[in-house]
């Protein structure tokens, strides 16, 4: 049930890219990714640490900024609007408004020094119009939408005075309290732990659902993506090598890095002791990359081919991977 | 099965000022049986780690006994524990802070001999690339190398290698693949089941992570602020949890499979508690769906439930 929603994609992403100079060359954090999102579904972004997920969410939304030395191209659309123009100011207005975000550790996007209510009452000041009584009312609303009990003695609270889980909430309260129409979120639930990762999830999937919000889900975990996501992107080195449903990514992974992360995992099902099956070697430097593709040197599936040609992600029957000799047919349930 | 590390009634405690303290470990009575491996789990700041400092007497516990190999080690103090610490060894989560930044490869996996007297050299470096081959690092290509030159997953093999180079009995391992990324997990948990073969190595392997610390352990102990919930072996622990929290635990993991619903927790709305004001009776009460008056009133002693298995809960789930 992918796609086919009335009208264009809420998010239209093509052939992003960001490389930083560095000491050492060129180094391609982002190389060519095109997604689109639909409102109301969720993307769930995995791959391992330093393949790109953060920096190329945060190229999206003008938060790599070229200040920093960055080279960022490729297009990108929030409902029609063309996003890689803006300046800064723009960004400033869009982010409080249509696009809210939640970060691994909140204290990041958390005022140290302003009192909790007024951080979530300030976007609605300032991009709904609604004077300081009525900000301060909703603030305390949302404090309660987002599960935080004695919500008026809380919002007169600074940051420090809160739990770790506590203040994922209130960054979550802030994110949505303009009622974005697209809410990303960057390992939202890393630093937590497990019960309490479970209730946030739970947070911000009712919310996505309850006001139709399209989500960007990165996670490095793959028990969360697949409890969470609708659709799936796998990236290595900086690519998108894998774009398909949820179900068809657990259930017939193409890509055959796609396919060698799920079987390393350890699985509850198994018996203690059970040999698991490790991925040789490491990913690539992204500033001393080669021809070919990127998994070659850990893949067991590669061929001539792959040492010497970059394969494109190509599409078949809606999903896309980045392979030359793709895996089987998908097959189980439901693909 | 004979027990190689044997706790009772540990307490760590951590002064936080205006005579505070935090409850990081309260009277835990936990033994490690020679051969095997045993998982110890918990949420952040149930006190793992501190659990794992204390019985290498970094620093030593504020109360209880531990007993290491027919060595009482809180009795212990500087030449007798560090005859003994050769066969107690620790891994950290950090692989690349727990190296020094400034020393070659060899001399960090050396130093552990240096310390403990090997004075000839050729002696010193034939141990040295012995145990690197152990752990898949080729000497000559690392040797002279720098910790920084290394990514995460080779730090913590250097790291496997230094705590392998005396030989120990014991390895505390703790969240030694936590920052670790999923495709490089997998090679060094592997690594750590072969060495515990090859070296009859007895682990105690701290995790938060259920479905890591199930592919390794023979048993699990599992922590809420500062007690042992339950101790059991791991087959029964994950088929039938008996302590709330260990059911709650096991209802949250994500599971890497969209075709299995979401367990429900059942847990009551709310935090963890702070360590500085742990609730009264049993800790994990404010959270528990099953609490009753009881279960504030009386702390509940672990107990055995059944053959092996301890659970520390006025209403077990199970027996
Ligand atoms: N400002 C910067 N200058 C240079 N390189 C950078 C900069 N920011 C990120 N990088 C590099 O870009 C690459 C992608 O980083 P990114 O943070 O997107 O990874 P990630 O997939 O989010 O990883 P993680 O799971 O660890 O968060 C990495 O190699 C990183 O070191
Ligand atoms: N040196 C210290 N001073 C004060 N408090 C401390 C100190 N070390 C730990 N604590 C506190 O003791 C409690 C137990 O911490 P500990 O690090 O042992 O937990 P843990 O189970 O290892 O957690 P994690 O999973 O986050 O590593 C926590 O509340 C922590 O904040
Ligand atoms: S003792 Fe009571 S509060 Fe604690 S786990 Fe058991 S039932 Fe729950
Ligand atoms: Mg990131
Ligand atoms: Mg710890």
């Amino acid at each position: 049930m992918s796609g086919a929603v009335s009208g264009g994609p809420l998010l239209s992403v093509r052939d992003a890219r960001v490389g930083f100079g560095t000491v050492r060359g060129l180094l391609r954090a982002v190389d060519g990714v095109s997604f689109d999102l639909q409102a109301g579904r969720t993307l769930g972004i995995v791959g391992e640490s330093g393949s790109g997920k953060s920096v190329l969410v945060r190229s999206l939304i003008g938060l790599v900024g070229t200040g920093s030395g960055a080279i960022v191209g490729g297009e990108v659309r929030l409902d029609g609007q063309d996003l890689r123009g803006l300046s800064a100011a723009s960004f400033r207005h869009l982010l409080g408004r249509d696009i809210g975000i939640v970060f691994q550790d909140p204290m990041t996007s958390l005022n140290p020094v302003m009192k909790i209510g007024r951080q979530i009452g300030e976007g609605l000041r300032l991009n709904r119009g609604l004077d300081s009584a009525a900000a301060a009312r909703r603030a305390v609303e949302l404090l309660v939408e987002v599960g935080i009990p004695e919500p008026e003695r809380r919002a007169s609270q600074y940051p420090h005075e809160l739990s770790g889980g506590m203040r994922q909430r209130v960054a979550i309260a802030i994110a949505i309290a303009c009622e974005p129409k697209l809410l990303i979120a960057d390992e939202p639930t890393t630093a937590l732990d497990v019960t309490v990762q479970r209730q946030i999830l739970d947070l911000l999937q009712r919310e996505q659902r309850e006001r139709g919000m399209a989500m960007i889900l990165i996670t490095h975990d793959l028990g969360v993506a697949a409890g969470r996501a609708d659709d799936i992107m796998v990236m290595y080195a900086g690519r998108a090598v894998e774009m398909a449903t949820t179900r068809e990514i657990f259930r017939g992974p193409r890509m055959p890095y796609t396919e060698a992360l799920l079987r390393s995992l350890p699985r509850l099902t198994d018996p203690t002791h059970t040999r698991l099956s490790a991925i040789p070697g490491r990913p690539p430097d992204l500033a001393r990359r080669g021809t070919g593709c990127s998994f070659a040197p850990r893949c067991t599936y590669r061929s001539g081919r792959c040492e010497a040609e970059e394969p494109v992600l190509s599409r078949e029957g809606g999903r896309g991977f980045a392979c030359f000799n793709p895996l089987g047919t998908s097959g189980g349930a439901g693909a | 099965m004979s027990d190689l590390l044997r706790m009772t009634d540990l307490n760590v405690e951590y002064p936080v000022g205006g005579g505070r303290h935090v409850h990081a470990v309260s009277d835990v009575t936990l033994a490690v049986r020679k051969g095997e491996t045993l998982g110890l789990v918990g949420e952040s700041g149930s006190g793992k780690s501190s659990l794992a400092r204390a019985l290498l007497q970094l620093p030593p516990p504020k109360a209880g006994s531990v007993l290491f190999d027919g060595n009482e080690l809180t009795q212990m103090r500087g030449e007798a524990l560090r005859a003994v610490r050769p066969r107690l060894q620790m891994i950290f989560q950090d692989p690349i802070a727990s190296l020094n930044p400034r020393r070659r490869v060899a001399e960090i996996v050396a130093e552990p001999l240096v310390v403990s007297g090997v004075r000839d050299p050729a002696e010193r470096t034939r141990r040295v690339r012995a145990v690197m081959e152990a752990v898949g690092l080729d000497p000559d290509v690392v040797w002279t190398r720098r910790p920084h030159e290394f990514s995460g997953g080779q730090c913590q093999r250097i790291a496997i290698a230094r705590a392998l180079v005396l030989e120990p009995k014991l390895i505390v391992c703790d969240e030694p693949v936590s920052a670790l990324d999923v495709s490089i997990r997998a090679q060094i948990l592997n690594l750590l089941e072969d060495m515990k073969a090859r070296f009859g190595l007895t682990l105690l392997f701290i995790a938060h992570d259920l479905a890591v610390v199930k592919s390794v352990s023979d048993r699990v102990a599992v922590m809420y602020l500062g007690r042992l919930c339950e101790v059991a072996d791991s087959a029964s622990l994950f088929a039938t949890p008996a302590h709330p929290y260990t059911a709650a635990l096991m209802a949250a993991i994500p599971v890497p499979d969209p075709d299995i619903p979401l367990g429900d927790t059942k847990l009551r709305p709310g935090d963890p508690p702070s360590p500085l004001d742990p609730p009264s009776g049993c800790r994990f009460r404010t959270r528990c769906p099953h609490a009753e008056a009881r279960c504030a009133a009386e702390v509940p002693p672990l107990r055995e439930i059944a053959a092996g298995r301890e659970v520390a809960c006025h209403f077990p789930l199970i027996g």
